[in-house]
């Protein structure tokens, strides 16, 4: 039976980073991924969330059930939103009726991130991919922590072709993003960023690489600013590519 | 005179913090050395659901807290040690007072005590001219500095040795030295001194045992078991949750404190008080006070969001792993609990308005979460507590914290709940965002609250095609090569 897949494309994918949904449905559809793209998704609801705003969180986050609610699987290329769905979603809906709980609790169950799919659901351990270059992984910290997924990227990147997997030091130390954080504290975010910059230097890595964009636009931001030679790319940008030069 | 002037700010700690050479490579050797010998530690543990089990009694104890220290005060008393329930701060430091009064006490000798602090009974007694003098190392040094702790188990870790051994030639009288164990020596040759001579010692408590009516302290240096015998008044304060039913809780609580903590099976001293020396018995106070401080904590425990926090044993292990303490130091939280549990426990103690940076200065990474001993789940109850500033809460005499941020929420929504809402701000974004990308195609420069991203940082702009555009026109693409098959695609 072929696979069916709803894609759930973070709205920093969306809006910033189209290239790397364009990456993920490349690599799904090689799998024999059958897609689907609910299209008028917008946010998940984790920036009002981690805010505080529980109300206006659930208000995106009801908008976000009623459009997947009939999914067979949920894909996104973000862990922190699979986090928000699969985790809060259900805190968020606890005191509702018992069929909003239900459907929420389906929603929730349906929620991947896009490596753990591949590995886990699919039990793809290899794609075709070529990548010729020495790559270093980030932990995000709601993948690693909240999702528990930390081998499956390393698995799937150390299968391609060409690309020399290098762990970098402190690998699971938070980036500084945190959402509004970042905005909100910027000496401190800097300042942590700053050492995962240093610390992805310091492996030998030409590109460094994440389950997240929301921490890689962190990285990449602070990267640009220091006009460090470090390269950042998605995860699903890896596996897509099949150039002979990343 | 103290050269120590508390940060006006948060941010503005965090910017004294980041510009302070010695704190920024000692909060690195700390965390590398301590943070990740946590881990190690539990995934050494011979029975790896013991932190389970322990949160459990942990929980079940606070479920039933009245009863056992209803316990543990019968047990203390049962050894004729004298028990005292204070319900504030300023009641708690007014016993101590009292009680040094009663026996003309010149000299106090502290073991190291976070609540000691919390209840500022220094302050109180020195007032009263009665000299108080603190005999765990970290704790001695930053007292000579005139300085609060800068870490709940070493009070000195923003300090280098160079600064101690200019302090102890400035305020101990020998010569410069800047070599440990020489500045050790000094240090414990002007304790000693003082130990010999205290007429009262005031400590914290570990974990007392309501079981067997004892306090517990864990020390490596001795001070601990010196401090508690050789005056002739021992008085322990004890926050209220800091209480084992059992002594098998107490065992299990203990294994988890000095492997948290200081990676330590077991610490180099344990001490057991539970009252005065027995007669004829030489060694041991003549009094024992225990003293049970509220303080804010009743509250707490009345709270079913918040309760949970009481579990914690002050072990510091969530401070050696958070990646913002870690950067910024102790003194920036501007209170004695710093780091991940004080930014959960100062609010609660001393109010949430008051110290909104603490419940929103954090980036929710989880590791203090991974690391705690009784899986206290510090991110969830940081969220509770920015809920409680989103909204208000008059049970927390919280009000609404900020209303520009409430009310750019408040569009947030208005945005994220229709599609086509959504899609027009990003088309008005993308018209706008024009003159602000830079030749490398990125936004350097933004105003208003962006502006403190791009402080530091540039920003990718919007790309010119979402993600959705392009997955219309494919599937346009699509259509005109098949025909019209049914596609996949739903949701307007």
């Amino acid at each position: 039976m072929t696979p069916k897949v709803s894609l759930f494309i973070q709205c920093l994918v969306d809006s910033l980073y189209p290239d790397v949904g364009d990456a993920m449905v490349s690599v799904l559809e090689q799998l024999g991924v059958s897609l689907d793209y609910p299209e008028a998704q917008t946010c998940c609801g984790q920036p009002a969330f981690n805010s505080g705003y529980s109300n206006e969180a659930k208000a995106a986050a009801r908008h976000f059930i009623e459009l997947f609610a009939d999914s067979e699987a949920i894909v996104c290329p973000s862990g922190s939103c699979v986090h928000m769905v699969r985790h809060y979603y259900p805190v968020l809906f606890g005191n509702e009726d018992e069929a909003t709980r239900k459907l929420t609790d389906r929603v929730a169950s349906r929620c991947y991130e896009f490596t753990e799919y591949l590995v886990d659901v699919l039990g793809v351990d290899k794609v075709k991919a070529r990548f010729p270059a020495r790559v270093t992984y980030h932990d995000s910290c709601h993948l690693l922590r909240g999702l528990k997924i930390a081998e499956q990227p390393r698995r799937l990147l150390s299968a391609v072709d060409g690309l020399e997997f290098i762990e970098m030091n402190d690998s699971d130390i938070c980036c500084g993003f945190g959402g509004t954080f970042s905005v909100n504290y910027p000496d401190i975010s800097t300042a942590m960023v700053d050492q995962k910059i240093d610390n992805i230097i310091a492996s030998g890595a030409e590109f460094v690489t994440g389950c997240d964009v929301s921490c890689l636009m962190n990285i990449q931001g602070r990267v640009s600013r220091r006009q460090e030679q470090i390269k950042v790319k998605h995860i699903a940008e890896i596996l897509a590519s099949s150039e002979a030069e990343p | 005179m103290s050269n120590f002037s508390a940060p006006s700010s948060y941010t503005e700690g965090a910017r004294r913090g980041l510009a302070d050479d010695t704190l920024q490579k000692n909060l690195q050797h700390l965390q590398n050395c301590y943070g990740r010998g946590a881990f190690e530690q539990w995934a050494g543990l011979a029975d790896p659901d013991l932190r389970d089990k322990v949160k459990r009694r942990r929980m079940e104890t606070l479920d039933n807290l009245d009863v056992v220290l209803s316990v543990l005060i019968d047990n203390v008393r049962e050894k004729n040690g004298l028990v005292y329930c204070a319900r504030t701060a300023e009641e708690a430091a007014s016993y101590c007072l009292e009680v040094a009064r009663k026996h003309s006490v010149k000299l106090v000798v502290k073991g190291k005590s976070m609540v000691s602090a919390e209840i500022g009974v220094d302050t109180l007694l020195q007032n009263e001219g009665i000299e108080v003098v603190e005999t765990d190392l970290g704790e001695y040094i930053v007292q000579l500095r005139q300085e609060p702790p800068s870490h709940i188990l070493g009070p000195s870790v923003h300090l280098n040795r160079r600064q101690v051994g200019r302090l102890f030639a400035d305020k101990l009288g020998i010569e410069y030295s800047d070599d440990p164990p020489t500045l050790t020596k000094a240090a414990r040759k002007a304790l000693r001194h003082k130990l010999l001579h205290a007429d009262m010692g005031i400590t914290g408590c570990n974990i007392a045992c309501a079981e067997t009516g004892e306090i517990s302290l864990v020390s490596n240096e001795g001070n601990i078991r010196m401090a508690t015998t050789m005056p002739r008044v021992h008085v322990a304060l004890m926050g209220l949750e800091r209480v084992a039913a059992t002594m098998e809780d107490h065992r299990d609580l203990l294994n988890l404190l000095t492997r948290a903590g200081a990676l330590q099976k077991i610490s180099t001293y344990i001490s057991f008080n539970g009252g005065p020396s027995p007669v004829g018995d030489p060694d041991g106070p003549e009094e024992f006070h225990l003293v049970l401080i509220d303080n804010g904590r009743s509250k707490i425990l009345a709270d079913p969001e918040f309760r949970e926090v009481l579990a914690c044993i002050r072990c510091g292990a969530c401070l050696n792993v958070c990646p913002v303490y870690g950067r910024i130091g102790g003194h920036a939280y501007k209170s004695i609990y710093s780091g991940p549990i004080g930014s959960v426990l100062t609010p609660l103690l001393y109010g949430i308005n008051l110290h909104a940076d603490l419940c929103k200065g954090e980036s929710l990474c989880g590791a203090c979460l991974d690391v705690c001993p009784v899986n206290n789940d510090l991110p969830r109850m940081l969220l509770a507590l920015r809920n409680k500033l989103a909204y208000g809460d008059p049970g927390w005499q919280t009000t609404p914290h900020k209303p520009s941020e409430a009310l750019a929420f408040k569009f947030w929504r208005m945005l994220v709940t229709k599609g086509a809402r959504y899609r027009f701000a990003l088309a008005t974004c993308s018209l706008i965002q024009r003159p602000f990308i830079a030749e490398n195609g990125m936004i350097a420069k933004l105003f208003g609250p962006a502006a403190a991203w791009t402080k530091d940082r540039d920003l990718p702009p919007l790309a010119k095609q979402s993600f959705r555009s392009r997955w219309q026109r494919r599937k346009k693409e699509q259509h005109s090569i098949n025909g019209d098959e049914d596609d996949n695609g739903r949701g307007q």
